[in-house]
């Protein structure tokens, strides 16, 4: 048993050497003066950081990031809320395939995905648009918002929406007074988790975003050409943000879940 | 009576196929606690979800104060309920909660605030008034359920098994609190549960229900008395029946002939047909036991299987010849000089104006 114990632990530790150590990797080169990934490890510089903020491409790359992870966020949280709740408030004929249909996106290989929405988008003349890649990441992310909020109104006693009506609220308010409010960890969980989900988002936003790159596709365009590293401030300050909000959105589930269940 | 508040008239619920409600006829006066009662699956909750807007009756009217509520929705009645989860708003603190109500009716938030503390000290729970609910105990929260429900001063409050999750002791002050309320308040109590001690305590009229059909109404002691038929009187427990064919019937008094002997019931119906079947039933607490045979109007020699004891009243259980189980209960003290032990002979008897014909078709 104790043996067994210390195995797993082992094995855990090892998977997330294994997992971070590029990242860490990454970080410390960041900050290191040699043009090439090299030990050991030249002078300590901030040099990469300053070529990158004083980079006009960068910026416009990190406002493209922003305003897609944002949007894709927000439509793709209303839209998760939307569907979670018709699924717990209704019961109808095909529910299950409701469902299934809703929650296929994430089990599609994104390589497939985003050919097909390149092909599709094309079609139809909307690619190569900063909102081409907020509809990719909105379809992308929207699965994941309706299984966190759906998670949350599942832990809602069936009465509490009823007990509203019964009090005077009517169908809207009883929306606005009890629904939401009852949701709201989740709905700041959902809106974190689908911006990070977004923001690091780089196979479909290569494939639909035209010359509008995101932060991701402009590393990838850096890498391509040359060994800089710049690559390496970037990747650090694209994984910080996506960690952070990964992280507020880990806390507003659990902490306020746990608090508010009963 | 005072002049109806609440009028059923022939109201049915279907689910489907199933009938959850079958043509229930039921009118509720201003001021009536009344209280539903039947095993799980009877109609009950569905009764009461109509009556709060929540089921929509399949057919029949549902009138409360003379107005047709069948297509009111919820929100536009006054009829607010006590869940039996209680379905507080987690995400609101005590006085919130109680403000809910008049917060929807749009009255402005001094005044909210001032009438929900008020009901929250008449209830006294004042000094949890801006506590979080997940920090109250199971009796406090019941409290504050009910301070929401009151809060908007309703003619009707409807009641769902609320005092089910309470512990044993803090279910008989709840029923001193819920009674004294609703004298206080003078305001008509719905009450549904599948409790006999709760219905039977509080209420003035007791309606059973079974499988969907409302079985009989009456107070208490009518209940409890004269059941209206077999289920009733299986249902309120604690009565023996004896089953028969009716031998001579008279002005007063009926007697059957059953396995065990004959046995006789006081009766109004000078019809009765010989030949009929009938059931006569004797309540547990009515019945006399005994070593030595007696000379009493009706008889019955059992075994003893076993005895059950709650507090100082004691249920003893006995066998007869024909296998026909019969319930005495007495006092324990009345105990001492009978010498019980399992297995032992008994001889039952009880006067015939304790016992009562089943009515026919029953």
């Amino acid at each position: 048993m104790r043996t067994g114990d210390w195995a797993l632990r082992g094995y855990v530790l090892f998977v997330f050497v294994f997992v971070f150590s590029p990242v860490v990797m990454s970080m410390i080169f960041s900050f290191n003066s040699d043009r090439f990934p090299t030990i050991p490890l030249g002078e300590f510089t901030t040099h990469w950081y300053e070529t990158i903020f004083a980079d006009e491409d960068f910026w416009k790359a990190a406002q493209n990031s922003l305003i897609v992870s944002i949007c894709a966020s927000l439509i793709a949280t209303f839209l998760g809320f939307c569907t979670a709740y018709s699924d717990y408030r209704y019961t109808f004929r095909g529910q299950g395939a409701y469902l299934g249909i809703i929650l296929l996106p994430p089990t599609i290989p994104l390589i497939i995905m985003a050919l097909a929405m390149l092909a599709w988008f094309s079609k139809v003349g909307i690619s190569g648009q900063v909102y081409s890649i907020i509809f990719a990441h909105t379809v992308l992310t929207a699965p994941f918002a309706m299984a966190i909020i759906r998670l949350r109104l599942n832990q809602m006693d069936e009465s509490l929406e009823a007990a509203a009506w019964n009090l005077g609220a009517s169908e809207w308010r009883a929306m606005r007074e009890v629904i939401l409010p009852f949701c709201l960890p989740a709905i700041v969980s959902s809106l974190f988790l689908t911006a990070a989900v977004s923001f690091d988002e780089f196979t479909m936003a290569w494939f639909v975003s035209g010359l509008n790159k995101t932060l991701p596709v402009h590393v990838l365009e850096i890498v391509q050409g040359t060994i800089d590293p710049q690559v390496n401030a970037i990747g650090t300050l694209v994984f910080l943000v996506s960690m952070t909000l990964v992280i507020i959105a880990q806390l507003a589930i659990f902490f306020r879940l746990n608090r508010s269940a009963k | 009576m005072n002049e109806p508040l609440v009028v059923l008239d022939g109201v049915q619920k279907n689910f489907g196929d199933f009938v959850a409600v079958k043509r229930a006829d039921l009118t509720i006066g201003t001021g009536e606690f009344i209280a539903i009662m039947g095993p799980s699956g009877c109609g009950k909750t569905t009764t009461l979800r109509m009556l709060a807007g929540l089921e929509a009756p399949s057919a029949g009217d549902i009138r409360i104060g003379g107005k047709r509520m069948n297509d009111v929705p919820p929100h536009q009645r006054d009829t607010p309920m006590v869940w039996q989860s209680l379905a507080l708003f987690p995400f609101l603190n005590v006085r919130e909660n109680v403000e809910f109500g008049l917060k929807m009716r749009g009255v402005n938030a001094n005044e909210r605030r001032r009438r929900a503390l008020e009901w929250i000290e008449r209830l006294e729970i004042g000094e949890f008034a801006e506590r979080n609910i997940e920090t109250l105990s199971g009796g406090q929260k019941q409290r504050v359920a009910l301070a929401r429900s009151l809060v908007t001063e309703p003619q009707l409050l409807l009641l769902d098994e609320p005092l089910s999750a309470l512990d044993a002791h803090l279910v008989i002050r709840m029923q001193g609190v819920l009674t004294r309320l609703q004298r206080e308040l003078g305001i008509t109590f719905v009450y549904v549960t599948h409790s006999h001690s709760e219905a039977f305590a509080m209420a003035d009229r007791v309606v059973i229900m079974s499988q969907g059909e409302i079985a009989q109404i009456g107070n208490p002691r009518e209940i409890y008395r004269a059941p209206a038929n077999r289920f009733v009187a299986e249902f309120v427990g604690r009565n023996n029946i004896l089953t028969g064919t009716i031998e001579s019937s008279d002005t007063n008094q009926v007697t059957i002939n059953s396995a065990l002997g004959h046995f006789s019931a006081p009766t109004e119906d000078i019809h009765q047909k010989p030949g009929r079947s009938a059931s006569i039933v004797i309540a547990a607490d009515m019945v006399r036991i005994t070593r030595e045979a007696t000379t009493a109007e009706n008889t019955v020699v059992a075994t003893l299987i076993s005895e059950e004891f709650v507090g100082s009243i004691v249920t003893l259980f006995l066998e007869a010849a024909d296998g026909t189980e019969f319930k005495v209960q007495l006092q324990e003290r009345a105990l001492t000089d009978l010498d019980i032990h399992a297995g032992g002979q008994f001889h039952l008897s009880w006067a015939t104006t304790d016992a009562h014909l089943l009515p026919e078709n029953s």
